[in-house]
């Protein structure tokens, strides 16, 4: 499982790298919405600071959003969807290897997006650097989710406009708990309950992609 | 002779659609064998059935062995080598990112890759990205994963479409190697074969059974 799960991700993270989607479509998008976030909330920077949590999380599961959208359109290529069913990969270990690429380029976005809150949202860097660990988890859930859901979508037809419909409500609770535990950290508040939510979300879509990702897979 | 391939009264149906409405066939190795008829006919839903990647939904099949009710369609499909109509890459991989991936993917060794390529014409192309490739290269791109992947049996869905008379000589003399090693191949075409020396077994279908030929 393991060995099929490095196998994929090496494969996702090589096609992304050749494409540049990331670079050049994705990361411009985050950065403009953040950008326009930030004007929503106005110049005060003690607003901007007690919104950038939020903000950062709803520009990253936006981002998220059209990174899944991408993961699974490549899969779902006429012909190519074929071609991979004929390896006969274990299951999981596609699922675990999809949500692994999605996770490393997630957190490359959000390196980008972090350095945009605390330059044009005045949040403290020190906790900032304090927020990586929660912040990762919240990743790790969300890219563990999104791939579950973008699966379960597979190659509907309207797959891009469904895909929000179905993840968004589900991944709310992580997002809800990322925005909490990254202003603990602004604040200097407890942060434990939060990051506990945000592991046991990350630990519950792990098992359900493990156990369901197979079935989803046949039946698309 | 090995039967690789045993069906009785086989239906697939997807959704209220039957694709598949009562085929009886039986596939031996080594040898060809060619299905043809018209659109709808039912050719490309017996080829998919027959590399497990549509479930049987009556009657009994068994295939290398897998029984295609009850049996693990996902061991089948290691064993079988699928050739669609189109492409089966991605597209942003090199020709070798791609041979690569699949060499790996099924424990095969990557230096039966560079015969492969060589076998079919395309060593100068292996650091190409795929999307660059012409419809011709894609397809003996695609021989290429089958000959690295090494199958028990090949299954091809209309490999001749769309080739000129040097790809399709090319690939006349590729699938007689292939039969030559003791390997079956099952293939789809809209007309009978034009190379006897491979002796195809060709059966006619229509409205999804066979309803002309040795059964």
């Amino acid at each position: 499982m393991i060995r099929v799960a490095l196998l994929v991700a090496g494969k996702d993270l090589r096609v992304e790298l050749r494409s540049r989607v990331l670079l050049w479509q994705v990361l411009p998008f985050g950065v403009i919405a953040l950008l326009l976030s930030g004007l929503a909330v106005g110049p005060r920077a003690s607003v901007t600071r007690n919104a950038a949590p939020g903000l950062f999380f709803v520009v990253i599961l936006l981002v998220a959003l059209l990174m899944i959208g991408r993961s699974h359109s490549v899969e779902s290529r006429s012909g190519t969807r074929s071609s991979i069913k004929m390896l006969g990969l274990d299951p999981a270990g596609v699922f675990l290897g999809k949500a692994l690429a999605l996770f490393v380029t997630l957190g490359a976005a959000s390196l980008v997006l972090l350095g945009g809150v605390v330059v044009l949202m005045h949040a403290p860097f020190a906790a900032t650097l304090h927020a990586l660990g929660p912040i990762a988890l919240a990743l790790g859930s969300i890219s563990a989710g999104g791939t579950v859901y973008g699966v379960l979508v597979g190659d509907a037809e309207g797959q891009a406009t469904l895909l929000p419909v179905v993840a968004l409500p589900p991944l709310a609770g992580i997002l809800v708990a990322g925005e909490k535990a990254f202003a603990a950290c602004i604040t200097g508040t407890s942060l434990v309950r939060w990051v506990i939510f945000l592991a046991v979300g990350l630990i519950a879509y792990l098992a359900v992609g493990i156990l369901l990702y197979g079935v989803a897979e046949e039946s698309a | 002779m090995n039967d690789v391939a045993t069906l009785h009264d086989a239906v697939v149906v997807v959704g209220s659609f039957p694709l598949l409405s009562g085929v009886n066939l039986t596939i031996s190795t080594p040898g060809v064998t060619v299905l043809t008829g018209g659109n709808g006919a039912g050719k490309t839903s017996l080829l998919r059935l027959l590399a497990g990647l549509v479930p049987l939904s009556s009657g009994s099949a068994q295939v290398l062995g897998v029984d295609l009710l009850s049996g693990d369609r996902r061991l089948l499909r290691r064993r079988v080598g699928w050739l669609g109509h189109e492409g089966s890459f991605y597209d942003e991989l090199t020709v070798m990112d791609n041979l690569q991936f699949a060499a790996r993917a099924l424990g095969r060794p990557l230096d039966e890759i560079a015969p492969a390529l060589e076998r079919v014409a395309l060593s100068s192309r292996s650091h190409t990205v795929t999307k660059s490739l012409s419809a011709g290269q894609r397809r003996r791109l695609a021989l290429a994963w089958l000959l690295v992947r090494r199958p028990s049996l090949w299954i091809l869905d209309e490999p001749y479409a769309s080739l000129d008379d040097e790809g399709r000589t090319f690939l006349d003399a590729l699938l007689g190697d292939v039969v030559a090693t003791g390997t079956s191949i099952v293939l789809s075409a809209h007309d009978p074969l034009r190379e006897p020396a491979l002796r195809p077994r060709t059966l006619h279908m229509a409205g999804g059974r066979i309803v002309d030929g040795p059964h």
